[in-house]
């Protein structure tokens, strides 16, 4: 195989720069005068703001300028919009209140932005701030789900009825009773997806400038997607025309979701950048990070699942109530509802679905999609259902799934909820995660343990999930307010190599060595001769961006539609060249060809033929080689899998130790395994974080009490194992040129399932039956100490 | 503020600046001298991201004076490779595909090599793990990362 191509785990390009600390992140931006922001925050959860006084403020050393929530409502800027409109039942849409970047009437989390302080560093703007005098009157707050739905709770939002957002539901209610009522066995669960901060390693951060020669903005900013800041911010915030507006996000320090959204301090800083004349920065320290960066999950959920006495899967009744947080951020309302419910038949043949969500409000920092976005929460529900349902009926767990699987003689599937399935061996999956994680040696390392007074528990989560999104069409039915598709520019030099500039974004991900790659095979080029560019609304036409688990399905398709542009061209150039009829030119592994014959050109002598057309056809054919093209994809894709946890737990202390953790996925075509590999780690990690370790907490009064990570348990390397992971690429996407289906998310979306699962297959023998994540060993000691008493 | 001038010794170069009495040896390197391969990403020493060598040890320039290391030698991250070959370390990393967005990387490849430096003898995964309790990966899942430390140990233990 020549090196480089589709397949081969070639090493990443882009690890030079990080490896000698020479990565460009937006931190690491300096412009000549420029200023330093910093924002002021509520440290109260729910407070009317009666006034402010910035005066001693103003006079501080080194202040430039104070913005507040006054001076934002006065510019009659728009507030920060949400992208995606959910209409609930009887055809309500959920409501939208207004999400000012600086808050004039009352704060609504710890961390709702009051005012910003502009000054000549950082220190004199922090010092500064203290200065400031807020009058806040401080209102009960609402933290709970529980507590926002009461009857007579404080208002988050004074203009409307309640705290509710929405009330949505997909399937048909009725139907649904009627199947449970006649069902042979029922087993229910109440569960709690707990609420997660996604922790990238670099913290937020923003750079604007105006250029008063032109009326000209530019803004570097930590985003997994910097064209869809542009719309957002240019169009509905500032109204600022898309033409003098550049958004830049160079190399970002990981995203996972929480850098997706359009930000307050976005915003804040291009506004205040006209007005102070002087570019201004602004970086999050971590604590501002954990009060502000959209948060995850959070969901409360009562789950059934009806049974027939052949432990058959009737049907699956779901209540949700999902937590939106003091605001709607960008994506919030699509995530328990068209990245959730549509997902919950798994890779279950149930016939029946129906659920109800409900979205709140409350005084707590705003919830969106974090890697998984809403699947890991399906994924959840039904996992946990399926192995409650196995030590109810006795149906050994793994023989209860083969029962109810999809087969893949029933591909192309129409689940009951929306989706259709491409393609998947859930069966194969399941075999390959039973014999890696060595599934009948259990019982007697079992056995060992219980030697040592130790409980020994496995766990599986066989999972499938929706990701590559997404059909414009289907998104916009579904009232998401952006198209979906992804653009690509193929551009060949004179000289033969390549820029591929792609809407797509990394962020870790390694699209820089394989869109190389990408390009590489299918034209034929050297991997080394092709450059591929992102980041950045100047250099790239348009692009939706990363998230989703969707770049080399859209990203990568749109880069193969536009290569098919370059090689329908390069066949006419060689026609001609070759005295041919262009239905008798081939193309393979760069070289165009005369069918049956030896006459021939490389790529190389086409591209410079296209910049230097003297024996060119030129009536026919414009010079240049240099194509566009946008894909649209046609359906999600679905990858899918079996995850296998293995844990030991010492009752004298509660500790789980996860022993082992196995994963077979099935991603379609692997373009670059070492990547695949890695992105299955990192996921994994996630999920196991929120299994055993990781919880955003707040109290009563809505501060958060996990606000730092010295509270908030990040997994280290001594918490997890080494994985052992395999793919099947045995059945690939049917519906895009790579056949790839994403990876980016597939371990958060097994891995709490699995490990919980592990977690109370252990616990069951002293009779626990239930624990909510995170099973840490207070949790879990507690349990036991519970259940012995 | 007062400030006084912090000299030291910083990738085998000898440097100066004004430096204010709280300024954190992080930001004299990253803003007093324009050094941005060490990165912030927490604010209460746990995540490493900020790891140097002070005279040949890690240690978190997020939680030292940039005053306190007057007269010593600093290493970065900027200062390990010769040229344009990589320290064995660095090679180790990108062989295995240790690194994906890189922001903990510098952090995570100085802590890496005290790692190795402590355990010249024999280096197991049990403890490469514990000893990189001090620095946080959230892209990686560390499980590249502890086999690119010990392959680099086979390396630089030759």
């Amino acid at each position: 195989m020549p090196d480089g191509s589709i397949g081969t785990p070639i090493k990443r390009r882009e690890d030079q720069r990080f490896l000698t600390g020479t990565g460009r992140y937006v931190d690491d931006f300096n412009r000549p005068g420029q200023t330093y922001a910093w924002m002021v925050r509520s440290s109260v959860a729910h407070a009317k703001i009666k006034s402010v006084d910035t005066s001693k403020a103003e006079a501080a050393p080194g202040v430039v300028m104070i913005l507040t929530g006054a001076d934002w409502a006065a510019d009659e800027v728009g507030g920060l919009p949400c992208g995606w409109q959910v209409i609930g039942k009887n055809e309500i849409p959920m409501h939208e209140p207004l999400h000012p970047a600086l808050v004039a009437d009352k704060v609504r989390h710890v961390g709702d932005n009051l005012a910003v302080v502009i000054a000549e560093t950082k220190e004199q703007a922090r010092d500064a701030a203290e200065l400031i005098e807020f009058d806040l009157e401080e209102l009960p707050a609402v933290v709970s789900m529980v507590d926002a739905a009461a009857e007579g709770a404080a208002l988050v939002h004074d203009d409307l009825p309640s705290n509710l957002c929405y009330d949505w539901e997909i399937g048909v209610k009725d139907e649904v009773d009627a199947i449970f009522d006649k069902a042979d066995h029922v087993t229910k669960l109440d569960l709690i997806n707990n609420r997660l901060v996604a922790n990238p390693i670099e913290p937020r951060a923003a750079l604007a400038e105006y250029d008063p020669a032109g009326d000209h903005y530019t803004l570097h900013t930590t985003s997994q997607n910097p064209h869809v800041i542009r719309l957002l911010m240019g169009a509905f915030v500032l109204s600022i025309p898309e033409h003098k507006l550049r958004v830049v996000a160079p190399d970002v320090g990981g995203g996972f979701g929480t850098k997706i959204y359009h930000y307050a301090e976005e915003a804040i800083l291009t506004w205040a950048s006209k007005k102070v004349r002087r570019p201004i920065k602004w970086t999050a320290d971590r604590s501002d990070s954990f009060m502000t960066d959209a948060q995850g999950r959070d969901h409360v959920t009562t789950g059934e699942l009806a049974l027939d006495k052949d432990g058959h899967f009737l049907g699956l009744r779901v209540m949700t109530n999902a937590n939106m947080g003091g605001y709607l951020s960008t994506f919030a309302p699509a995530i328990p509802t068209y990245l959730y419910a549509t997902l919950l038949a798994g890779l279950y043949k149930t016939p029946a679905i129906y659920c109800c969500v409900n979205a709140w409000f409350t005084n707590t920092v705003p919830v969106d999609a974090y890697r998984g976005a809403g699947r890991p929460e399906a994924c959840y529900l039904i996992e946990r259902l399926v192995e409650q349902a196995a030590r109810e009926t006795g149906i050994e767990k793994t023989e209860i799934r083969r029962r109810n699987f999809i087969a893949v003689s029933e591909m192309p599937y129409q689940t009951p909820v929306a989706l259709e399935y491409d393609s998947g061996d859930f069966i194969r999956n399941l075999e390959d995660g039973l014999e890696a994680s060595d599934y009948n040696g259990f019982a007697s390392r079992r056995a060992d343990s219980e030697k040592n007074g130790k409980l020994r528990g496995i766990g599986l989560a066989t999972y499938i999930e929706a990701c590559g999104i997404a059909p414009s069409a289907v998104a916009g039915a579904l009232g998401a307010r952006a198209g979906l598709f992804e653009s690509a520019e193929v551009r060949v030099h004179p000289t033969g190599s390549v820029t591929v500039f792609t809407g797509s974004h990394q962020h870790g991900q390694g699209h820089e060595t394989t869109f190389a790659q990408l390009v590489a095979d299918g034209l034929g080029v050297s991997v080394d001769s092709v450059e591929v560019v992102h980041g950045d609304t100047d250099r790239i036409q348009f692009g939706m961006g990363t998230y989703g688990s969707r770049s080399l399905a859209v990203g990568g398709s749109a880069i193969v539609k536009a290569m098919d542009k370059v090689v329908e061209k390069g066949k006419k150039i060689a026609a001609h060249l070759l005295e041919a009829s262009v239905d008798d030119i081939e193309f393979d592994a760069g070289t165009f060809r005369v069918s049956g014959t030896d006459k021939e050109l490389g790529i190389g002598d086409i591209a410079l033929t296209a910049y230097v057309p003297h024996n060119y056809p030129i009536e026919e054919l414009e010079p240049g080689l240099d194509e566009t093209a946008f894909y649209d994809p046609k359906n999600f894709t679905y990858p899918n899998g079996c995850h296998v946890a293995e844990v030991e737990i010492d009752p004298e202390t509660g500790v789980v130790d996860l022993c082992s953790f196995h994963a077979i996925d099935d991603f379609g075509k692997i373009i670059n395994p070492m990547i695949v590999e890695g992105q299955v780690h990192g996921g994994l990690v996630q999920g196991i974080g929120q299994a055993l370790m990781e919880n955003c907490e707040y109290d009563d009064q809505g501060q958060l009490i996990t606000g730092s990570f010295n509270d908030y348990c990040l997994p280290r390397a001594d918490d997890v194992p080494n994985f052992v992971v395999g793919t099947n690429e045995g059945a690939p996407c049917t519906h895009n040129p790579l056949g790839v289906k994403g990876c980016g998310e597939a371990g958060t979306i097994g891995a709490g399932a699995a490990v919980t699962n592990a977690v109370l297959d252990a616990l069951g023998t002293r009779g626990i039956h239930d624990i909510d994540m995170p099973a840490t060993s207070h949790k879990v000691w507690q349990a036991l100490q519970q259940s012995n008493g | 503020m007062a400030t006084t001038t912090v000299s030291m010794t910083v990738n085998g170069k000898q440097v100066s600046a004004e430096a204010e009495n709280r300024t954190l040896l992080v930001q004299y390197l990253r803003e007093g001298l324009g050094m941005t391969g060490t990165h912030v990403g927490c604010d209460t020493t746990q995540c490493g991201a900020c790891t140097v060598h002070i005279d040949g040890m890690p240690i978190k320039s997020c939680t030292i004076l940039a005053r306190q290391v007057d007269g010593k030698d600093v290493t970065t991250i900027e200062g390990l490779a010769d040229g344009d070959k990589l320290h064995p370390m660095q090679e180790a990393f990108r062989e295995n595909h240790a690194l994906q967005c890189g922001f903990c990387t510098p952090g995570m490849v100085m802590s890496a090599i005290g790692i190795v430096d402590r355990n010249k003898d024999s280096l197991d995964e049990k403890t490469v793990r514990e000893e990189l309790e001090g620095n946080f990966c959230r892209c990686t899942g560390y499980h590249n990362i502890v086999k690119a430390i010990l392959s680099a140990h086979k390396e630089m233990t030759a």
